[in-house]
């Protein structure tokens, strides 16, 4: 703030990612903005009941935030939601484990503040409203939130044509390191063989094929799972600690 | 930075919620030109609270001794269990005076992206305390925050197929404030919590 009293505000749409309590009642408020990536934003007074703000500033919130720029911090200033995801997600164990899995990975995924990633925007958006609604299982909606968000950061893997040279598919065998499935001759020491269906899912996911997807084998479900975690951890440095309390 | 003791004490109260290294460090500065008396007051408070405050054995509340208070008091209502997070809920709710059954801390609320799972918080003390079926209703007093209302979702699981009275406190609606301000977490578990009223 200048001495004349003049802050410069902007604003943007977001998604609450985390909240971390600072001080006797505010939080810092860690979002997903859709024009400028990820801002960290003091909301002050919202962890007093008494608060209009706070329950609009709690994680699955997608929201209309105004911002006035601060000295180290950035300050919320007005908040109007957008889409309250929270209380679905919140009122289902299995749908909130699932979610903050995906909060957490958001995060990770946009290490660098103020980086505009529209797309992951829009991703997790979707993602979150689905969840939040109850439209499929809050597993798959994970797996194909995850494997599209590593698509969207540069990763995708391919579940059906030769992940090296190209070849078209499905093949049999499947290495992480190499990007999902691999011909015989492109095929590394070390490969797994995961079952047929469970690369039809992950392909499905990937793709967006609910139909597929919807109807799949809960073995199959379990394998695939498995994979999207061990290709999440392959591309992010640190671990996505909420991975580990998610149901299946 | 400072010489040796002064940026060790700065670094140290740096360390405790809500304190920031700017106010660490106005803290330091109070404390050094303070009345060395008031000092080690502050100090053999601080000793005295590591070495004699526990935590009650049943509740995990803050006590003295191995039971606390609460669960040592014969005219508490051993019927209801009110389950909270922290032992400051328990003062909060003590305050209102409404409260005659026993407590529950759980030591926090699960939360995934922060590593806490439910294997985290004292759950299976819960499920320990339940196991003479002395105890027929509980009530689920856990932050109405999202942290909260998830931790009382899974603990709403786990517990009703046990044929337990499993309640949630209703919690709401600011008294004095507009509906048209009230957020839609409030205004949706306000709805949720509606009781019957009698005409
Ligand atoms: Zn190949
Ligand atoms: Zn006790």
């Amino acid at each position: 703030m200048d001495q004349n009293g003049a802050m410069p505000l902007y604003r943007d749409e977001a998604v609450v990612l985390r909240t971390q309590k600072l001080g006797e009642a505010d939080r810092i408020v860690t979002f997903l903005t859709r024009e400028r990536g990820r801002v960290r934003a003091v909301a002050k007074g919202v962890r007093k009941t008494s608060s209009r703000l706070g329950g609009r500033v709690e994680p699955f919130m997608q929201v209309d935030v105004q911002f006035y720029e601060g000295r180290s911090l950035d300050v919320v200033n007005q908040v109007e939601t957008i889409g309250a995801y929270g209380l679905g997600i919140a009122s289902d164990y299995g749908r909130y484990t699932a979610g903050t899995a995906m909060l957490e990975t958001t995060e990770r995924l946009t290490e660098t503040e103020g980086e505009p990633s529209l797309q992951l925007y829009l991703l997790l958006v979707g993602a979150l409203r689905a969840l939040s609604a109850g439209e499929h299982a809050p597993a798959l909606i994970l797996d194909a939130f995850l494997l599209r968000s590593l698509a969207v950061a540069g990763w995708a893997p391919s579940f059906t044509d030769c992940a090296r040279c190209g070849e078209p598919g499905p093949h049999r065998s499947f290495t992480i390191a190499s990007g999902g499935s691999v011909c015989p001759p492109c095929r590394p020491a070390v490969a797994t063989a995961p079952h047929p269906a469970t690369l039809a899912l992950l392909a499905a996911l990937l793709s967006g094929d609910w139909d597929v997807a919807d109807s799949s084998e809960e073995r199959h479900r379990r394998e695939a799972s498995g994979i999207t975690a061990a290709y999440l951890q392959w591309h992010l440095e640190r671990q996505v600690r909420s991975l580990r309390l998610v149901e299946r | 930075m400072y010489e040796g003791v002064v940026q060790d004490l700065i670094d140290e109260l740096g360390r405790l919620p809500g304190v920031g290294p700017k106010s660490a460090q106005r803290i330091a500065f109070h404390l050094l030109q303070s009345d060395p008396v008031d000092v080690r007051r502050l100090v053999s408070a601080l000793t005295e609270v590591t070495e004699k405050v526990r935590f009650c054995s049943v509740c995990g509340n803050v006590s003295a001794d191995d039971l606390c208070r609460i669960c040592r008091d014969e005219r508490r209502d051993v019927s209801v269990l009110c389950v909270v997070e922290e032992p400051k809920d328990v003062v909060a709710i003590e305050k209102t005076r409404e409260f005659r059954g026993r407590y529950h801390v759980l030591g926090g609320a699960i939360s995934p992206i922060e590593g806490v799972g439910p294997d985290d918080l004292r759950i299976k003390e819960l499920l320990t305390r339940l196991a003479d079926g002395a105890i027929g209703e509980i009530i689920l007093a856990t932050d109405p925050n999202l942290e909260g209302e998830a931790t009382a979702t899974y603990l709403a699981r786990l517990l009703k197929p046990l044929g337990l009275r499993v309640t949630r406190l209703a919690s709401g609606l600011p008294v004095g404030g507009d509906l048209e301000y009230a957020d839609e977490l409030t205004l949706g578990r306000a709805f949720e919590g509606r009781r019957l009223l009698d005409v």
